[in-house]
C-alpha cells in the first residue's frame, strides 16, 4: 500500500500553483500520470524519488519516505527511475551501467535477455539508438528490484513502432516483477494499454481519477464515437463546405452546409462524433 | 648549437617543472572538492565563493605577492606559528613558492573542473543517487570519469600556468638558484644582465615546452569528445 499526501509550492507558467496531491494505492499497481505540462507530474514523481523537498506524508508499506519536512534521502527510498531522456552512464558500457546499480550478473543478464539487449551487452551508450538507450535505463531501473518504479515520459522521445515496442516490454516486466509502477504519459493508448488506473492533474490538484476506460473514453450521450481534433481549413465546394480536421497523426475531411461552416473557424478545437451514420461536428473550444 | 645546449644550465627549468608538479597535485585534490561543491551548490553565497576564488586571475600579481609575503612572514600570526611551533620558514625558500603557486593557480584549476561538473545532465548524477550511491561514490564513479576532457585541461593549465608565472615567485621567492630561481625568473635576469643570447634559448625552450603541452590537450580533448559522444 502506498499513501501519498503532499504539499508544493510550485512556480508554473502561470504564477505561483499549489502542488496538493492526496492519493493511495495498492502495491503491485500501474498507475499513469497524466496531465497537461506544467501540472505538476514531473514534480510529483520527483517528490517521490525524493530529488525535491515537499510537505506532507509519504509511506510505502510499512516504511515512511516523508513526514512533515523529514524526508528519507533518495539513496535509501529503493526505487527506480526512468527518465525521458535516460539519463544513462556515458562513461560504462550497458553491462556497465546495470552492475553500478547492483552487482548482480544473473539479473542484468535476466533483463538484458528480456528485453534483447545482450548483444550490446558490451557497446558504450553513445553507440546507442534513442530506443535501445531507454531498453537499457528501464533495465538499470530494475536492477535494485525496486519497490516503486517511476517513469517520467519514457517513450516519448521515441517514434510510434519503437514505442509499442517498448510499451509491450514495459508490460512484460511489470508482469514478471509485479513492481508498482507509476508513469508520466500524455498517450492515450499507452495508458490504456499499460495502466490500471489513471490519475489526471490540472493545476497541481487531481481533477480525474479512475480507470483507462472512464478517464480516457470522450463519447457522451448517443455518440458512437467521438474525437478530438483541430479545425485547419474550411474549403467552399460548390454549394456546400469541407472542413479539413487534424486527429492526431491523422487528416480528416467532413461536410459541412452553411451554417455550420459559419460558426467554425480555423483554429478551432472541435470533436468529430457520429449517431448511426451521419458524421456530425460540433464546437468544443473557441479560437 | 649542440655545445650550447649541453653546457646549458638546467636547474631552473626543474625548479620551475618540479614546483609545477607539487602545486598541480595539491590544487588538483583541493579544487575538486571547492569545485564540485560549487557546482552542486544552490547558495546564494556562492558567487561570494566564485568571486574569492576567481581573485587572483584579475589581481596585480604583485599585490598578490606582497599579501603571501606578508602572511607567510614572521609579520603575520600565521608565518609566527609556522616558524614557532613547526620550525618552518615559508619565504625565501621552496616551500613558500608552493604556497604562493597554489594561492596564485587555484582559479586555473577550480573554473574548468566546475565548468565540468556544471556542464554534465542533473539526471546523471540523480540516476546515481537513485541507485543508492553517495555523493562520494557518484563524484568518482560518474561525474569524473565524464568530465576527462575538463579534468585534463583543469591539469595542464595549471601545470603550464605555474611553470609561466613570474612576478609572485619573484616577491616570495626571490632567486636563489636551484632553490627558487625559477625558468621565468632566470630569463628576466639575463636580459637585466643584457645576456640575450641565452635569454632567447631559454625563452625559445620555454615557447616549445608550453606549445607542446597546450597541444596535447587540444588533441586529447578532441578525442574524448569523439569517445564520448559529445557529453562534456
Amino acid at each position: 500500500m502506498i499513501e501519498i499526501d503532499v504539499r508544493k509550492e510550485l512556480l508554473g507558467s502561470q504564477g505561483k500553483m499549489n502542488l496538493s496531491v492526496n492519493l493511495s494505492f495498492e502495491s503491485k499497481s500501474f498507475v499513469a500520470l497524466s496531465g497537461q505540462s506544467g501540472s505538476g507530474k514531473t514534480t510529483l514523481l520527483r517528490i517521490l524519488a525524493g530529488l525535491e523537498n515537499a510537505h506532507g506524508k509519504i509511506s510505502v508499506d510499512d516504511e515512511i519516505w516523508l513526514d512533515g519536512t523529514r524526508a528519507l534521502a533518495p539513496q535509501q527510498r529503493g526505487i527506480g527511475f526512468v527518465f525521458q531522456d535516460y539519463a544513462l552512464f556515458p562513461n560504462m558500457s550497458v553491462l556497465e551501467n546495470l552492475l553500478f546499480v547492483r552487482k548482480d550478473k544473473a539479473l542484468a543478464h535476466q533483463l538484458l535477455e528480456l528485453s534483447e539487449l545482450l548483444e550490446l551487452a558490451n557497446r558504450k551508450p553513445a553507440t546507442l539508438s534513442g530506443g535501445q538507450k531507454q531498453r537499457v535505463s528501464l533495465c538499470r531501473a530494475m536492477m535494485n528490484r525496486p519497490k516503486l518504479l517511476l517513469m517520467d515520459e519514457p517513450l516519448s522521445a521515441l517514434d510510434p513502432s519503437m514505442r509499442n515496442k517498448l510499451q509491450h516490454e514495459i508490460l512484460t516486466l511489470h508482469k514478471n516483477f509485479g513492481t508498482t509502477t507509476i508513469m508520466v504519459s500524455h498517450d492515450p493508448s499507452e495508458i490504456y494499454r499499460l495502466s490500471d488506473r489513471v490519475i489526471v492533474l490540472s493545476q497541481g490538484q487531481v481533477i480525474q481519477d479512475g480507470d483507462a476506460k472512464s478517464v480516457l473514453l470522450r463519447t457522451q450521450g448517443s455518440q458512437k464515437f467521438s474525437f478530438e481534433g483541430e479545425l485547419l481549413d474550411i474549403v467552399k465546394v460548390d454549394v456546400i463546405y469541407v472542413a479539413i480536421v487534424a486527429i492526431g497523426q491523422q487528416i480528416v475531411e467532413i461536410v459541412l452546409d452553411g451554417s455550420e461552416a459559419k460558426d467554425l473557424h480555423v483554429g478551432d478545437i472541435v470533436s468529430l462524433g457520429t449517431k448511426a451514420f451521419a458524421p456530425m461536428i460540433q464546437k468544443m473550444k473557441e479560437k | 648549437m649542440f655545445e650550447t645546449l649541453k653546457a646549458l644550465e638546467w636547474t631552473p627549468f626543474l625548479v620551475s617543472f618540479k614546483l609545477a608538479s607539487i602545486t598541480t597535485a595539491i590544487l588538483f585534490c583541493i579544487s575538486l572538492v571547492i569545485a564540485w561543491n560549487l557546482s552542486q551548490s544552490k547558495s546564494r553565497f556562492k558567487p561570494v565563493f566564485e568571486a574569492i576564488t576567481a581573485l587572483p586571475i584579475v589581481l596585480p600579481p604583485s599585490v598578490l605577492g606582497f599579501y603571501i609575503l606578508y602572511a607567510l612572514s614572521f609579520h603575520s600570526p600565521f608565518g609566527r606559528f609556522f616558524q614557532d611551533v613547526l620550525g618552518l620558514k615559508l619565504v625565501f625558500n621552496f616551500t613558500g613558492l608552493v604556497v604562493a603557486s597554489c594561492f596564485y593557480s587555484l582559479p586555473f584549476m577550480v573554473q574548468p573542473l566546475q565548468s565540468g561538473f556544471e556542464a554534465l545532465p542533473k539526471n546523471m548524477l540523480e540516476a546515481s543517487y537513485i541507485a543508492g550511491k553517495s555523493k562520494l561514490r557518484t563524484l568518482f564513479c560518474v561525474a569524473m570519469p565524464n568530465i576527462k576532457p575538463s579534468l585534463m585541461t583543469a591539469i595542464v593549465i595549471t601545470f603550464a600556468h605555474t611553470v609561466g608565472e613570474f612576478g609572485v615567485v619573484l616577491m616570495v621567492g626571490g632567486s636563489i638558484p636551484g632553490e627558487t630561481k625559477v625558468a621565468s625568473v632566470a630569463i628576466y635576469e639575463m636580459v637585466e644582465t643584457m645576456d640575450y643570447t641565452l635569454a632567447h634559448i631559454y625563452s625559445a625552450i620555454m615557447v616549445s615546452i608550453s606549445f607542446l603541452v597546450l597541444l596535447l590537450v587540444y588533441m586529447f580533448n578532441r578525442q574524448q569528445n569523439h569517445h564520448l559522444g559529445g557529453v562534456s
